[in-house]
């Protein structure tokens, strides 16, 4: 094995590609090769570095620096600064996160990575930079020490929830499956991530696929299950990539396969992938997938459990599951249940996006509140505006006010306030957002992915979304409302999976919560955050100094006036594409 | 399940010979197994080789993994990915998830549109783009995102949509 100085992490996730992560790459081959430094300083592909929004990334090792935001032209300085002369280059630093041994994330941080301990420190393709870190020292310890009765206990104990969104203990999930009758068993990895902005589990399965893989033999052991399943979605074409490798380094390294670890254990996985349908996250509908059938949810009970893939018991968890698994052997139940709430234990990993100043991946213990997320963590409001919402749980999720901001996330917290935990979109949105606007957004999106199999969800959603786009273009009629708050009780109460019991979630929430914005868009013909095209109408202000730019810029010929006097737009014309408000320096322009 | 309606329909502009449909689906299958359960990654193979599943491809996987015809049609329909239509020789895929629809996809959209004069799910007379729409990529801290083939290209603006189609043949 050849021995480097420094080693360098490129971050090649599908984000920084999309900003020449590739190109920065070789540039920065070219010119270790051109100062004479290739032997020395080694560079590595990574994924999940941690300031997702700054790309491209790396990250230098022993040094620990992380730079950000860097192009071609910049790599010469770079290697020159840091390799050469031994300086850091402060420019290329995310502001935020200072220079330390091996933690990414800032002191000031309320974070606590567990499942995200890895990523951007590990290189995903070797598994010997896993098993540096600790990697599979659990799954020895398992084998060599612990009965299955005592691995179920151990999760039981540390108090793991269902990270995938419903909650449900993990190791009472194992537990009936251990208790079924029927073999063979299957160990089964949900990574079809599905929610729109929850991106969690690929930057795990991207960067630390060993973790997720480890977490399955345990659990096939505690079970007594000798197959498993990783059904990843075909959106992930990185994730499939970095999973087979690292399942083809296991099986080398006999960490799977026939007697693992010499224990008499044996215990092989594969990876199937998606073909693109969201209801697939569905635990029934993904075992269906994977027998080679439509994706259909069938109803529970019976529950996987019992009578899953192939009618035969089966665990289904999801990747963050399963990656807290290692953790909690190796460090054991009572380090992990002091984290978090009483009923609601560890961390939980989310995906930040929407109006605030520092999006991208977090992980924080449970029971932390949402201020300190949105205020200390994503560094407050973009603009310096207010927060309105926070949508959280994914689509099925729900939208909370302001004054939920003080509660603790956890799974008990959220269920009460019409939301749930779901699998970590949080979504922040600031005071320019229509709530009834963000419900019909939603409301489009589970329409279009409800799978069809039952009447309910199927139709029900539809007339929910015809209702909704009534009331946004100004159509709304009183007893809106009150058909509304019937449907979702109704598709609640009857639908057959979660897709269609959860569908109702953004509309009661915001119904719940922004009961106003509706009765002004149904009542007043009015959207108060002047979002929604038919509620509002542009006009111009007397500080229009006649400069004819809004006038040519019209895509529809709305605007009139001469040159230096004021202009007039015919409300009639204009289709209100906001491009007059955009291209005018003199911010005549206004909404009403 | 998605807006586009999936047919199954003959085309007089592509054609794929029925000896080299044989060849694909006999590739496809040695490489994903002959049983049902391999039924999706057999039509995703084939639908990546051929750009789409065509007819005879029903037939011949039909044949050789003894299923009917009507039940490879019922999974091909579901998934999003499979297509029963021909497509250009380029897809490009746009991002319609919230994340990207807060930060102006809408605008990229509409520039696409305005680009290559498609709706979602068509494909152009010359055969050179398929238009879709696709949902979460994962993406989200660099949206608008949209995909050409297997190209990502994220923080995408409206000026830069020609710019990036141009790179197409």
């Amino acid at each position: 094995m050849k021995y480097y100085r420094t080693h360098v992490l490129v971050c090649v996730d599908p984000e920084c590609l999309g900003k020449g992560a590739h190109d920065i790459e070789d540039a920065l081959q070219d010119e270790l090769v051109a100062q004479g430094l290739i032997d020395e300083v080694q560079v590595l592909e990574t994924s999940r570095i941690g300031g997702c929004s700054h790309g491209p990334e790396m990250m230098v090792y022993p040094d620990g620096v992380h730079y950000v935001g860097m192009t071609v032209d910049d790599i010469p300085f770079l290697v020159e600064e840091h390799f050469l002369k031994g300086r850091i280059a402060k420019k290329f630093l995310l502001p935020r996160v200072e220079v330390k041994d091996e933690e990414l994330s800032a002191p000031t941080s309320k974070e606590v990575r567990v499942v995200l301990r890895n990523c951007g420190k590990v290189d995903p393709e070797n598994i010997e930079d896993y098993i540096a870190e600790d990697g599979y020292q659990a799954l020895g310890k398992v084998l060599g020490s612990m009965t299955s009765d005592q691995v179920i206990e151990e999760v039981l104990a540390s108090g793991l929830r269902g990270r995938g969104g419903a909650g449900f203990p993990a190791g009472k999930k194992w537990q009936f499956c251990r208790a079924s009758k029927g073999t063979p068993k299957f160990v089964i990895c949900n990574a079809d991530e599905g929610d729109p902005g929850a991106f969690m589990n690929r930057r795990v399965l991207e960067g630390d696929p060993h973790a997720v893989i480890e977490g399955m033999i345990i659990a096939a052991y505690a079970i007594g299950s000798s197959r498993g399943y990783i059904y990843c979605r075909a959106e992930y074409p990185l994730a499939v990539r970095t999973l087979n490798i690292a399942i083809k380094q296991a099986r080398a390294l006999g960490l799977l396969g026939e007697d693992i670890l010499g224990s008499g254990f044996s215990f092989d996985l594969e990876v199937r992938i998606g073909a693109g349908a969201f209801v697939c996250g569905e635990e029934t509908a993904l075992m269906g997938s994977i027998e080679g059938k439509r994706g259909e949810p069938r109803p529970r009970p019976p529950f996987p459990a019992v009578s899953g893939l192939w009618a035969k018991p089966s665990n289904v968890n999801n990747v963050e599951t399963y990656a807290n698994v290692p953790q909690i052997i190796l460090n054991g139940a009572k380090w992990y249940a002091s984290m978090g709430t009483e009923k609601s234990k560890g961390t939980k990993t989310f995906a930040l996006a929407g109006d605030v100043n520092h999006t991208g991946l977090i992980e924080v213990p449970l029971g932390i509140n949402m201020r300190e997320v949105v205020y200390d963590i994503a560094q407050g409001i973009k603009d310096g505006k207010k927060l309105k919402a926070v949508q959280i749980g994914g689509p099925m999720g729900g939208c909370l006010p302001e004054e939920y901001l003080d509660r603790p996330i956890d799974y008990e917290s959220l269920a009460a306030a019409g939301t749930i935990m779901g699998s970590g979109g949080l979504v922040v949105m600031d005071e320019d957002t229509c709530m009834v606007d963000i419900a019909r957004f939603f409301m489009e999106f589970i329409q279009d992915e409800s799978c069809g199999k039952c009447t309910p969800c199927r139709v029900g959603t539809r007339r929910m979304l015809e209702i909704l786009q009534r009331i946004c273009k100004g159509e709304g009629k009183n007893g809106d409302i009150e058909t509304l708050e019937m449907l979702c009780k109704q598709i609640r109460a009857t639908s057959l999976c979660g897709l269609g019991q959860g569908a109702p979630n953004p509309v009661e929430s915001t119904l719940k919560h922004f009961r106003k914005e509706y009765e002004a868009h149904i009542f007043e013909k009015r959207c108060p955050a002047k979002v929604c095209k038919g509620l509002i109408r542009y006009d111009i202000t007397d500080t229009c100094t006649g400069c004819t730019v809004c006038l040519r810029n019209c895509p529809v010929g709305a605007i009139t006036g001469d040159r230096r006097k004021l202009h007039v737009i015919d409300t009639d014309t204009c289709i209100r594409c906001g491009i007059c408000m955009q291209v005018c320096n003199f911010n005549a322009i206004e909404i009403n | 399940m998605n807006g586009e309606v999936q047919t199954v329909q003959q085309t007089t502009s592509v054609t794929v010979s029925e000896s080299r449909v044989r060849e694909v689906v006999g590739a496809a299958v040695a490489k994903c197994g002959a049983t049902r359960e391999d039924l999706v990654p057999i039509l995703t193979e084939i639908n990546h080789v051929l750009g789409y599943i065509p007819p005879e491809a029903f037939n011949e996987v039909s044949r050789v993994l003894h299923t009917p015809i009507g039940q490879l049609f019922s999974v091909a329909s579901f998934y999003q990915m499979l297509s029963t239509k021909p497509r250009g020789r380029h897809v490009i895929q746009f991002c319609e998830s919230a994340p990207c629809h807060v930060v102006g996809g809408g605008a990229v959209w509409k520039a696409l549109q305005d680009a290559v004069h498609l709706v979602p799910g068509e494909t152009s007379p010359d055969g050179k783009w398929t238009l879709r729409t696709t949902s979460c990529l994962g993406v989200c801290a660099v949206g608008p995102v949209i995909t050409v083939d297997e190209d990502i290209y994220g923080n995408i603006t409206p000026k830069q949509v020609n710019e990036i189609l141009e790179r197409y043949e």
